[in-house]
Formats: structure tokens, C-alpha cells, sequence
């Protein structure tokens, strides 16, 4: 009977217990794997993860796209000079050219021959037409100087001065639209991003719901021995992350290899006129450095997420039952 | 150390089903729950373990209200009691060991730190070869000395048994007894319910709370 106070082992027995010690396996879990939708839950994450993970992806090809078309724009303006009676236009497109080379920032004003302003025309007017009589206006596309852009409105007040019948478009609407298109798309991204995780969510809510209520009986005795609300949530939480970390890992691997796939696809495709079309508008089609970093913290989040949500919806069912 | 004023419990709107209940349980001690099948012995015990809250009257463990007290509370006190159901309530995707080590696991203690006093309780109550054993496998007398590891590997304050004899040969039962008075000599408060005269003649000493009709009657 001596037992019964269970006084710590003495060295011999410590030692026995010690070569005993390969008989202990790893403690088994005690939310059983097999009691949790392990599977169906794994594949809906493993889906939801792909998705997002295209969403984001997607968000910033086109924030990244838009950032490249900006800056190009940016560092460019055009001057436009109108025909003016009683002015000679080739001399008002050389001063005007003159005065904005002589600008600080200016790195480069090219004059638009007359043929290449009336080639400009085309798209609109057709070929064959002689425009000769018409009152084509004459184009100077300047560029910056990218560390030292020029000062617009000086620009603008020197243009006036020299070549009053100039005009300085500094393509700011244009650049404006841009952005809002770009910010459109990166929002519809985030916001199909938050449904998805909405939804993954609600997957997570109902598999913890049904796993709670699977093993509501060893939920019953780690409670009747003395287990805390925190425990009994963590040993769930615990499971669910192992199964989210699975999801997340198998949907964000895949997304990646979509996109190497996709990028391998795309430079087979580049040789076509599409090809080179998206890849003007889009740039190269692959995963940038970026992406990659989203897809795994996007995979971590999501593994996180989920354990974390079961720990609350254990917690709150404990609470209840309390 | 534990205490009942007045305790009254009802399930619905029936009539009650326990009745001004009032007893002590002092530190040290020793008693029998009995009475017919059905009067309510399995309910008193759920009632001390917190498994169930009364409908009237007070209940004071270890100097706790027990209707004042938080979850984590609860979950604290609890670590005191140690309870044979008579259902024994294993865990059958766990090992016997796992089983009984169960009460320290959930103190967060590590694995090496108990593996002695858990193979060492194994051994003692004859399941040293079975620690590796699922319950679905073993038989009713095996779980219910498994369960009665259990309870004791805490080393609680207050013991409660309900039917800790039923399933097993007359032999195992005294066998059982005598552990639990040496648990009692050894400072630990027990309550065993059962309705085996056999077993509480084995212990005359044992204060007798007899249940009848709903209420609790005490013979010292």
C-alpha cells in the first residue's frame, strides 16, 4: 500500500522508469483526428486558400501594373500647339521646344514632325486624306528627368509667355483614372478576398460546432477532472490549426504552382499578338516576389485563423455550458 | 470541507427529487451513500462534483459557494475531488495510461514528470501489463480499477465512488475497499455510494448516509 501516497520514484525505479521510457509513445491527442470532417474541412480550406490567394495575387499584378503605367506617364507630358492666325507654327513649335528644353527637369523635348502629328490623326480621320489644309495641331512630347522633375506651373507660365497658343498637358486625368482604376480593382480583390475568408469562416464555425458536439463526452470528463475552459479549448484549437496549416499548405501550393504553370504558358503565348498585348497592359504574367510573400503569409493566416476561431467558438460554447 | 444546507433539487416541474438535503463531510473521514436503486445517489454525487446545480439550498466545498463560482472556478475545484463514475467514463481513443494520467495532463504537467506515479498506480491495481491497452478492449472489472486509478492519481482531498464494486468479483471488491480506507487513513475524505451491504459491513466504522424518499438520513 505503500504506493498510495505515490512518493516519487526512488533512483532504481527512476532508472527502470527511464529504460521504459521507448514503451511511451507520443500521448495520443485528446480531440480525436477522426471525430473532426478532418477532410471535408481540409479541402474547403485548401480551396478557399487557392482562391484568395489568386484574389491577392491578382490585386497586385494590377496595383504593381498600374504603378509601372503611372510612372511612365508621369515622367512624360506633351505640349500642344494650336495654329494661331498671324503666327508661323513651325516657329512657334521651335520656341516653344526651345523654351521647355531650357526648363530645369526637362530632359528631352522631341518635336512631332508634321507627318507624324497628321499620322496621329489616322486612327480618326482614315488614310488617303491630304491634311495638308487643315489646321493640324503640332505635338512636343517632353520628358523628365526622374529625380528632378520640372516645376509644372513654371512650365506652363513659360510656355504661355513664349508660345501663347500652346498648351501643357501634364496627362494628370488620365493618370487620375488610372489610379482609380487600379484602386478598383485592388478593392474588388480585397473585398472578394474578406469573402472568401468570410466563408472559410463560416466552414470553420460548423466543423468546431460539429466536433464540439462529437466529443461533447470527453469534453464532459476532461471538465469532471478538473480541465479549464482554456484547455479543452486549446486541445481543439490545437487540432483545427493542424488541419488549417494543411488546407492552407495544399491551397497555397497549388496557387503557386498555377502561377509558374500560368507563367510557363505565358511565355509559350507571348510569341502572339494577345501575348504581347497583355503583356504590355499586365506585364510579365509570373509571381513576383510579392506574391509569393502573400501566398505564404496568406497560407500562415489562414492556419492561424483557423485555430483561432475554433478557440473562441469552443470558449463560447464552454461558456454557455458553464 | 464540504457541506449542504438545505440543498433541494428538482428536474422540471416535478416534484423534487432530493429534499432538504443537510450533511457535513469533515476532513478525514469516511462514509457510505446508500439507499434503493433510484433514490437519488448518483444525483447527490453529481451535485457534489458540480456536474449539477441545485435548485435550492447551499453548497460549500472546500469553503466555496459553490453558486459563486466561475467556470475556471469550477475547473479548480474540481482538481480536488477525486470521482469514480459508475459508468467509469474513459476515454476509449486513449490508453489506460493516458486514462489515468489524464487528471495531471490537464494541469499542464509534463509527461516525464508523472510517468512514474502513473505506471506505479497501474501496477498497483493490476492493469501494470494493460497500460498500453484501449478500455474497448478490457473487461468491466479492469475499467472500473482503471477509473479508480484515475481518480486517485491526483491524490484528492475528497474521494467519491459511485458503485466502485459493481462490476467487480468479491475478491477485487475487498480488495478495492481496503485501498480506499488506506486512502482515508492516509487523510483523504471518502464517499462511496453503493447499495453492497457485503462491502459496507466490511467497514463498520464508516458513517451511513442513507437515502429514502428524497431525503438523506445519518447514522454516525
Amino acid at each position: 500500500m505503500a504506493v498510495m501516497r505515490f512518493s516519487s520514484p526512488t533512483r532504481h525505479e527512476a532508472s527502470d522508469i527511464d529504460a521504459d521510457a521507448e514503451e511511451f509513445p507520443a500521448q495520443s491527442a485528446l480531440v480525436p483526428a477522426d471525430s473532426v470532417p478532418g477532410r471535408s474541412l481540409v479541402i474547403v480550406i485548401a480551396i478557399m486558400t487557392f482562391l484568395a490567394a489568386l484574389a491577392a495575387n491578382v490585386a497586385i499584378l494590377v496595383a504593381d501594373a498600374s504603378v509601372d503605367w503611372r510612372g511612365d506617364i508621369a515622367r512624360e507630358a506633351t505640349v500642344q500647339v494650336r495654329p494661331a492666325p498671324g503666327r508661323e507654327i513651325e516657329a512657334d513649335v521651335a520656341a516653344a521646344a526651345e523654351a521647355m528644353r531650357r526648363t530645369p527637369g526637362v530632359r528631352e523635348a522631341r518635336v512631332y514632325a508634321q507627318s507624324e502629328s497628321e499620322a496621329l490623326l489616322t486612327p480618326w480621320l482614315g488614310e488617303g486624306l491630304d491634311l495638308s489644309e487643315l489646321p493640324t495641331p503640332r505635338m512636343i512630347v517632353l520628358k523628365f528627368e526622374t529625380e528632378n522633375r520640372p516645376d509644372f506651373e513654371r512650365l506652363r507660365t513659360e510656355l504661355e509667355r513664349v508660345v501663347p497658343s500652346a498648351v501643357l498637358d501634364d496627362h494628370h486625368v488620365f493618370i487620375e483614372r488610372l489610379g482609380d482604376m487600379a484602386r478598383a480593382a485592388v478593392a474588388t480583390a480585397a473585398f472578394i478576398l474578406i469573402l472568401i475568408l468570410a466563408a472559410m469562416a463560416v466552414a470553420v464555425a460548423s466543423a468546431t460546432r460539429a466536433a464540439v458536439a462529437t466529443n461533447r463526452e470527453i469534453v464532459e470528463v476532461l471538465h469532471l477532472v478538473g480541465a479549464a475552459d482554456a484547455f479543452i479549448a486549446r486541445e481543439f484549437q490545437r487540432r483545427f490549426m493542424a488541419l488549417g496549416l494543411r488546407g492552407a499548405l495544399i491551397g497555397g501550393g497549388g496557387a503557386i504552382a498555377f502561377f509558374v504553370l500560368a507563367q510557363f504558358l505565358a511565355q509559350q503565348w507571348r510569341v502572339t499578338g494577345g501575348g504581347e498585348q497583355i503583356e504590355a497592359m499586365f506585364g510579365e504574367f509570373s509571381l513576383s516576389p510579392s506574391g509569393f510573400l502573400a501566398i505564404v503569409l496568406l497560407a500562415g493566416g489562414v492556419a492561424a485563423l483557423t485555430g483561432y476561431l475554433s478557440r473562441v467558438i469552443v470558449l463560447r460554447h464552454l461558456w454557455r455550458l458553464g | 470541507m464540504l457541506s449542504f444546507e438545505n440543498v433541494g433539487l428538482r428536474y422540471g416541474v416535478g416534484a423534487e427529487t432530493l429534499r432538504d438535503i443537510n450533511f457535513q463531510i469533515a476532513p478525514r473521514s469516511f462514509q457510505f451513500l446508500t439507499g434503493p436503486s433510484g433514490a437519488g445517489k448518483t444525483t447527490l454525487m453529481r451535485l457534489i462534483i458540480m456536474a449539477l446545480r441545485p435548485t435550492r439550498g447551499l453548497i460549500n466545498i472546500f469553503g466555496k459557494d459553490t453558486a459563486a463560482l466561475s467556470n475556471e472556478e469550477v475547473a479548480e475545484t474540481r482538481r480536488g475531488l477525486g470521482v469514480v463514475f459508475q459508468d467509469f467514463r474513459l476515454l476509449d481513443h486513449l490508453t489506460l495510461y493516458e486514462n489515468v494520467a489524464l487528471p495531471l495532463r490537464v494541469l499542464g504537467r509534463e509527461e516525464s514528470s508523472y510517468r512514474a506515479e502513473v505506471t506505479e498506480l497501474l501496477r498497483w491495481v493490476g492493469l501494470g501489463e494493460r497500460a498500453h491497452a484501449c478500455p474497448t478492449i478490457l473487461s468491466g472489472g479492469e475499467k472500473q480499477r482503471a477509473a479508480i486509478a484515475r481518480a486517485l492519481i491526483s491524490q484528492p482531498k475528497l474521494l467519491l465512488a459511485d458503485e466502485p464494486t459493481g462490476n467487480v468479483d468479491p475478491t477485487l471488491a475487498r480488495r478495492i475497499l481496503r485501498l480506499f480506507v488506506e486512502l482515508h487513513k492516509a487523510g483523504t475524505a471518502v464517499i462511496i455510494a453503493t447499495h453492497d451491504l457485503t462491502l459496507m459491513d466490511q467497514y463498520e466504522e464508516a458513517r451511513r448516509l442513507v437515502l429514502a424518499d428524497g431525503r438523506l438520513h445519518i447514522f454516525e
